[in-house]
């Protein structure tokens, strides 16, 4: 069978088993896109059983470490009422018009997921209930499912599901069918163990940089240091004499050498003799920018949020604050840097790839090629992480255009840690001057912000970019007079979601600053959460849970404590993050965490998750910026660029508050307090207010 | 040129440039991908094997090092996945993403092997190299006590 185009052939094994397509679109704005208004939608095709029993479930979310593979398995499995250890799992082809948009962005794949997986096993554990019933010519309604069996209890007959799977496809799929009381759940909210571990622990797993083809060819790609900056002319003579080196050809990014394997191709780069036209951004520096940054805060920006009027209150104020906050740029950094593989044909092209954005990715190849998406096959495989990098197609692009100069010819196209370090698409530094004003009684009347930092989407002058405020115009503090604004301030460096997005550095500045009103009002940090959050349940419940389990406000002898909370991704989380100086040397002893991430899927996931971002946290809180000078970054590897390691790791305790709500995100939701959480605990033990991450050991001499 | 040495229990033969490291010899040449390239200057560890019993980078150690040695990557750790640090990491399900596990397991192998009841102090010397992304740490470190609980009583 050709290696041809995710079409519905793909899925429709009759043959061999059941499939069961379903008529729930991933979203409501995917249904609103393409679908017409008369009802009319694709099937999405999830499972597959087949005559040995075998349960193969189609997962349509990359897997990158959150989990994907295994919880969405679990939602599938809970309905289908299957035998949990015979579960198998692919990745879905990309196939927009069965699944919808497919990507990993946002900690959304429960949250859009976890009602149609569930119906889509209801429903095929009704069509298998209906192949039963017609075997046995009894009525389904007195059957039952037990693990992966149909029973009929008045005989004492059992049918196992692959027995039944060709019978069963033959029914029409049924909607609208009930599904399980959560009380019921004998798989959803357990701990099972992830579906990827073996294959991860003996190096049979592929991440993307593992595809391998016949006749494969390797490449690596000479970009100008300056972002915006390109390639005024080359000499490929050295490079091509390099042994290995097969060929060297210019694209738009830059110029590609090919060789016959990866390292042949990096020592080619070397030798080649590139000239770059470095454009604009060549005068850009990390400095200038914190100077633009600052000018442009005290211009007038775009209203994200007014309640009240913060002016007046501040005006009248019993005691007035006012502090500026900043954070740098940083990189994202997975384990696995950039790479795809790609081959085009003048009519197809098929692409290997680890990435986050799987239809957008298909409909990169397609724009670069010419053909139509449908001629575009996207094989996904595992991410060495993501975090928002793979959101962006840009290695993806590189490899179609080197494979759409060699037209057959497999290539795989390799970013070394350098290239991935500067050519990254960055979490956005930012700046913010606040004011705050406390009453008489120490409670804080008025808050404002002044935000000053690029923008993930553009958008015209005037309007306000979300993620550039979220995290402070979604405080959900009752303060009677807020005023937020924004003014786009965009140097030229590129940027995209980076883990948790806008929250990263906004919910740092705001937690942070929160408490320096807590202290100017004599409030102790949890106390005055506590009273502002009086309209905010769910987001006080997990403070007071992290409150309780950190002891709060009775650190053990030398340590101190910092709070912050958030809500972001559908989730309310609270932190307590416990730390001494000693010396100028800070040390983390302990992050306490409390989530209400609504109903729980995979509570081992959910605590993995937890501590993931924590430590996500922790690097980019102590350890690694990424600086710029003229227009280049300044960092290249991990000897300049550090991330945590074993020996900083804090003890973390999770605490899942589970309430019956739909499920939250889990990926992103305990990045945001990490960094407020160790300032504010910082504080307590130095006095210092550390405005400026990262947190230096100089800043606490 | 041709470079003979023992790879996970067999004889191999490469013909290739004497200054390509491990790396790209046995992900490219070989097509053993289980060792992940994440540096390329042994920053990181995700490439680490055992040469000649000892955990190396593979990234920096020319093939031409390797002749007359013995290495054994991921691949041939264990034939059935059984070697304690994978049952451990199995136990303790510690992979997220899973890219630098391979280099993980390598190196806490490599650590049981000399130090049977590694203390944490130890952990954190062997394995303050290999960098996790994703901050498994925990569950690394609570791996490694496992494996060297298992190798113990497989011992008894």
């Amino acid at each position: 069978m050709s290696e041809m185009m995710a079409n519905r052939r793909d899925f429709l094994r009759v043959g061999s088993g059941l499939l069961v397509g379903l008529f729930i679109p991933e979203s409501s704005r995917l249904a609103a896109q393409g679908r017409g208004g008369n009802g009319a939608v694709n099937p999405n095709a999830y499972i597959h059983i087949g005559a040995d029993d075998s349960v193969t479930f189609l997962i349509t979310k990359a897997e990158m470490g959150q989990g994907t593979v295994t919880s969405l398995s679990q939602l599938l499995a809970e309905e289908l009422d299957c035998d949990w250890t015979k579960v198998k799992t692919e990745f879905a082809p990309v196939n927009p018009a069965l699944y919808g948009n497919q990507g990993v962005y946002g900690s959304a794949s429960i949250r859009t997921t976890w009602a149609p997986l569930r119906q889509a096993g209801a429903a095929a554990r009704a069509m298998l209930l209906d192949a039963a019933a017609q075997k046995w010519g009894v009525e389904k309604a007195g059957l039952r499912t037990e693990n992966g069996f149909v029973v009929n209890p008045a005989s004492n007959a059992r049918l196992s599901y692959g027995s039944l799977a060709e019978g069963a496809a033959k029914f029409p799929i049924p909607t609208g069918v009930p599904l399980k009381d959560p009380k019921q759940f004998r798989i959803i909210g357990k701990s099972v163990k992830r579906l990827d571990t073996r294959d991860k622990v003996n190096g049979k797993a592929q991440f993307g940089l593992d595809a391998r083809l016949p006749g494969m060819v390797y490449a690596v790609v000479a970009r100008c240091p300056v972002f915006g900056g390109t390639v005024a002319g080359f000499d490929a003579t050295k490079a091509k004499a390099v042994p290995g080196v097969k060929n060297v050809v210019q694209i738009p990014q830059g110029v590609a050498v090919i060789g016959e394997n990866t390292w042949a191709a990096m020592q080619g780069r070397k030798a080649l003799e590139v000239r770059f036209d470095e454009g604009p951004v060549a005068s850009v520096n990390s400095e200038g920018i914190r100077k633009m940054f600052a000018e442009y805060a005290t211009q007038p920006g775009a209203v994200a949020k007014k309640t009240g009027d913060a002016e007046a209150a501040l005006a009248t104020a019993a005691k007035k604050l006012e502090a500026v906050y900043e954070a740098p740029y940083q990189s994202h950094s997975p384990m696995e840097p950039m790479n795809c593989t790609a081959v085009v044909y003048p009519d197809r092209c098929e692409i290997w790839a680890s990435t986050q954005m799987q239809s957008g990715g298909r409909s990169t190849a397609a724009q670069i090629t010419g053909l139509k998406p449908d001629q575009v096959k996207l094989n996904t495989l595992y991410l060495g992480g993501g975090f928002g990098r793979r959101s962006g197609t840009d290695f993806l692009s590189e490899a179609v255009e080197v494979a759409k100069a060699m037209p057959g010819t497999p290539v795989k196209l390799t970013w070394s840690r350098e290239d991935d370090m500067q050519h990254d698409l960055y979490r956005p530094a930012s700046y913010v001057k606040f004011a705050g004003g406390v009453d008489a009684e120490g409670w804080p009347v008025a808050l404002t912000a002044k935000v000053a930092c690029p923008s993930f989407f553009g958008g015209r002058p005037g309007t306000v970019d979300s993620t550039a405020v979220e995290g402070i115009h979604t405080l959900e503090y009752s303060i009677p007079n807020i005023y937020v604004d924004w003014r786009r301030a965009d140097p030229g460096i590129p940027t995209t979601f980076w883990r948790a997005v806008g929250y990263t550095q906004n919910t740092f500045f705001a937690e942070a600053f929160v408490d320096e009103l807590a202290h100017a009002g004599g409030k102790d940090p949890v106390e005055l959460r506590r009273k502002l959050l009086r309209n905010s349940p769910r987001l006080r419940a997990v403070l007071d849970k992290a409150a309780e389990a950190s002891n709060w406000g009775k650190p053990a002898a030398g340590r101190h404590q910092g709070v912050a909370v958030v809500n972001n991704v559908g989730s309310f989380t609270a932190m307590v993050a416990e730390v001494s100086v000693t010396a100028g040397k800070l040390k983390v002893h302990r992050v306490v965490c409390a989530v209400d991430c609504g109903h729980i899927v995979n509570p081992g996931i959910i605590r993995q998750q937890i501590e993931s971002g924590i430590v996500y946290g922790l690097s980019a809180s102590l350890k690694g910026a990424i600086t710029i000078d003229r227009g280049r970054v300044q960092q290249g590897n991990f000897n300049s660029y550090d991330v945590l390691r074993i020996d900083e790791m804090p003890r973390v305790d999770v605490h899942i508050v589970e309430t019956d709500n739909n499920p939250g995100g889990i990926g992103e939701a305990s990045v945001p307090p990490l960094a407020p959480a160790i300032a504010n605990a910082i504080f307590a033990a130095t006095g210092k207010r550390l405005r400026s991450l990262p947190i230096r050991p100089a800043d606490l001499a | 040129m041709a470079i003979t040495f023992t790879l996970n229990g067999g004889r191999q033969t490469v013909d290739v440039n004497p200054q390509t490291p491990l790396l790209w010899v046995l992900r490219d040449t070989l097509g053993l991908t289980g060792t992940k390239f994440g540096c390329g200057m042994a920053l990181c560890g995700a490439c680490t094997v055992h040469l000649n019993g000892s955990a190396v980078r593979a990234c920096i150690t020319p093939i031409s090092s390797v002749a007359g040695k013995t290495v054994t990557s991921i691949e041939g750790l264990s034939a059935d996945t059984t070697h304690p640090v994978q049952q451990a990491w199995m136990e303790e399900d510690v992979p997220q993403c899973g890219y630098c596990q391979s280099g993980q397991l390598m190196a806490a192998a490599s650590l049981l092997a000399k130090t049977s009841r590694p203390t944490d102090a130890d952990i954190d010397e062997a394995m303050r190299g290999n960098i996790c992304r994703c901050g498994t740490y925990t569950q690394i470190r609570s791996a490694i006590h496992r494996a060297a609980a298992i190798k113990a009583g497989a011992k008894a």
